[in-house]
């Protein structure tokens, strides 16, 4: 099997602006290093008001990977509201929890793609820069 | 005996295996059907028996009085006719008194000239003579035959009431003569003998059955006719006296002398000492009384025959239709609560597969970093043993996250729906579940797949019960490092099998139609419901399949489910 054993230092010219959104600190931020190690921008929020504010901001990320279960507003409502806010965005649903209505909605909703914690980071990296370029 | 469990309901010997401390009150249907039974037939029974008690009475009354009737009737008549009889002889006797005075009677012959024209008139008159009154050396004609017999009575009655009837006598050569003497003007008696035959023709004219029996007696009861069977002409009767009473005729019980119980009519013929005595034996009543009786008694016996005969079949259809219906329910609310369990235990699964998502997320995020800086430096990357470890750790990460994958898929098709399947998939997750007992317990699972099985659509939530359910029960029916295997192939052109077989204990042919009836078990136990397979049975009724089994005692058992491939419609 492919643990992401190819060699990151071949991907320069990403560039993407990545915001991560998840309760999980431990691993939004492994997830946000790993992503920085391939090239891309990252930032970083912890729930979803957080999150928001960060999209009306100057620059705000060509790419939000946020989970759905999070406290306060979950990952439903900030999905909306970027999509209200800022339709240009897009958005990868990243979850353990869920299913299959879960991805309906999401998807209805206007979400780029709904993936499962663990997730393979090559196959995010490539979400990642789809949905930059989309 | 095979009979009687035959024809014995399923209700008789129930059971129930839900109902907890209440069970002997609520589920005893033998006791209610008992219950029901016994109380209808009191109901129905009672009325019925009083009435025919009532009509019984009614009807033994109705022949007995008729029979006493009858009795009295011919007691009556011949009582009339024997009156008459010597009435006519007393007035013949008058006639003679008025006719000739006492001197004229004595002259010579002229006795024996009334005699003769009595003899032609009247009949009967054997002898005639004339007595003094005052004196008793004057006899005339055959007085001094008439005289010796009865003269201290003769002589007495008349000076009371001018009558005489004396006893029924022997007259030699078996004939019997009887005196009948009348006084005229206080000084002589005029004195006949008649013959007493007539007298016992109109005794015995009367139509007499076998038993029965008619005579005269006189006041000390000695027969004073013929009787058939209650002793011998002028002796002593053998039945007891009939209580003395005025005249008229009347019925009385007594018993003869062998104690047998009769009705003795009885009529005293008055200005005589004749009694004439009827009698008839009980038992003849009980003759005439015996039909009526079997005919009432047939009838209750076949009414109370059809009332219990019907009161038992509604009351046993009534408890079969409750019992079948209850075990619907009881059967329906397993159901629920199987189906509730497993929804439970399919949400506990998809929590517990989130909940360890999370965890397992960073663990690859963390792994995944350290071998992204391995890469980044060279040192690290040539460290065999370094990137061996993360890669290990990176391949425990997949491996629990496709069992939490596997978990939320099980969980997700808890819920029915139609919806594409994948057979062979579907197995496979099934299966996936089972691998840990099968490898705890080293029983070997085969897996055989038919390449042409098409994706069809079902109802995935059922279809996982029903493979679940048979691996179980597989399971179950096999000792450690048995042999499960399944296999699907396309049996028709609309129609896939899954086989679930087992090389098992097997089941045994009594058993074998019974297996998807609820509540039958050979696992008692064990704890078990006995109603699994009647679940799977239902499922796979539910989705349009039928599910066949073969099975061989010590070899295995063989379940093979047969799947249309396009969904029946539901209600």
């Amino acid at each position: 099997m492919n643990h992401d054993s190819t060699d990151i230092r071949c991907r320069f010219d990403s560039g993407v602006h990545v915001l991560l959104v998840d309760d999980e600190r431990e691993f939004v931020q492994t997830l946000a290093e790993r992503l920085q190690l391939r090239h891309m921008d990252t930032a970083i929020a912890f729930d979803g008001s957080a999150a928001l504010q960060i999209i009306q901001q100057d620059h705000p990320p060509q790419v939000m990977v946020i989970d759905l279960k999070m406290p306060g507003m979950d990952g439903m409502q900030v999905l909306q509201q970027v999509k209200q806010i800022q339709p240009h965005i897009q958005v990868i649903v990243l979850t353990g929890h869920g299913g299959e209505q879960d991805r309906e909605h999401c998807m209805a909703a206007g979400a780029f793609a709904y993936l499962q914690k663990p997730v393979n980071i090559n196959q995010l990296s490539d979400l990642l820069k789809q949905a930059s370029q989309h | 005996m095979s009979v009687i469990k035959r024809i014995k309901p399923p209700f008789w010997d129930h059971h129930d295996v839900a109902a907890g401390a209440h069970a002997r009150s609520v589920f005893n249907f033998r006791r209610k059907w008992m219950l029901i039974v016994l109380l209808t037939s009191l109901v129905a029974l009672t009325p019925l028996l009083i009435m025919t008690g009532i009509d019984y009475r009614l009807t033994r009354d109705a022949i007995e009085s008729e029979a006493l009737l009858e009795t009295s009737r011919q007691v009556s008549n011949t009582w009339r006719a024997v009156s008459f009889f010597l009435k006519e002889k007393q007035a013949a006797l008058d006639f003679v008194l008025h006719d000739n005075s006492f001197d004229a009677l004595q002259t010579p012959g002229r006795l024996q000239a009334i005699l003769a024209s009595l003899q032609a008139g009247v009949g009967g008159f054997l002898r005639l003579g004339v007595l003094s009154a005052a004196t008793d050396d004057m006899p005339v004609g055959d007085a001094d035959e008439l005289y010796p017999r009865c003269f201290e009575d003769c002589l007495k009655q008349t000076a009371e009431n001018g009558l005489y009837i004396g006893p029924v006598m022997p007259a030699g050569d078996s004939a019997s003569q009887m005196i009948i003497a009348r006084r005229c003007r206080a000084d002589f008696i005029l004195a006949a003998a008649l013959d007493a035959t007539p007298l016992f023709a109109l005794v015995s004219q009367l139509d007499l059955e076998t038993g029965e029996d008619a005579f005269l007696i006189d006041a000390k009861g000695n027969l004073m006719t013929p009787s058939r069977h209650f002793g011998r002409l002028y002796h002593q009767m053998t039945l007891p006296m009939p209580p003395q009473d005025a005249s008229g005729s009347r019925v009385i019980d007594s018993r003869d002398g062998a104690g047998r119980p009769i009705w003795m009519g009885v009529a005293a013929i008055p200005d005589t000492p004749f009694t004439l005595i009827l009698v008839k034996p009980k038992s003849a009543f009980a003759q005439l009384w015996l039909r009526p009786r079997i005919k009432l008694v047939g009838f209750l016996i076949v009414s109370v025959a059809l009332v219990l005969l019907a009161i038992i079949g509604m009351a046993t259809f009534l408890m079969h239709h409750i019992h079948a219906a209850d075990q619907k329910r009881v059967q329906a609310l397993h159901q629920v609560e199987y189906t509730n369990k497993l929804a439970s235990l399919g949400r506990l699964a998809a929590g517990v597969a989130h909940e360890v998502n999370n965890p397992l997320a960073i663990i690859n995020q963390k792994a995944g970093l350290i071998q992204d800086l391995f890469s980044l430096h060279p040192e690290y990357a040539a460290d065999q043993k370094l990137t061996g470890l993360v890669n290990a750790i990176l391949a425990a990460v997949d491996r629990g996250g496709s069992i939490t994958r596997r978990l939320l898929n099980f969980a997700r098709h808890m819920e029915t729906s139609i919806q594409p399947i994948d057979l062979a998939e579907l197995v496979g997750d099934v299966l996936g579940f089972l691998a840990k007992e099968a490898e705890r317990r080293r029983i070997e699972i085969e897996f055989a797949n038919a390449v042409d099985i098409p994706e069809f659509e079902s109802d995935r939530g059922s279809l996982q019960q029903i493979l679940l359910n048979l691996c179980n029960n597989a399971f179950a029916a096999m000792p450690d490092g048995g042999k499960l295997s399944v296999r699907i192939f396309r049996s028709a052109p609309d129609r896939v099998a899954l086989r679930v077989a087992d090389n098992g204990s097997g089941i045994a042919p009594d058993d074998i139609k019974r297996i998807f009836e609820p509540f039958f078990t050979t696992r008692h136990d064990q704890g078990t419901t006995g109603l699994g397979l009647s679940i799977t049975y239902g499922l796979v009724a539910e989705i349009g399949g039928d599910i066949q089994v073969d099975s061989q005692l010590g070899v295995g058992t063989r379940f093979t489910v047969q799947l249309p491939l396009k969904a029946p419609k539901r209600q």
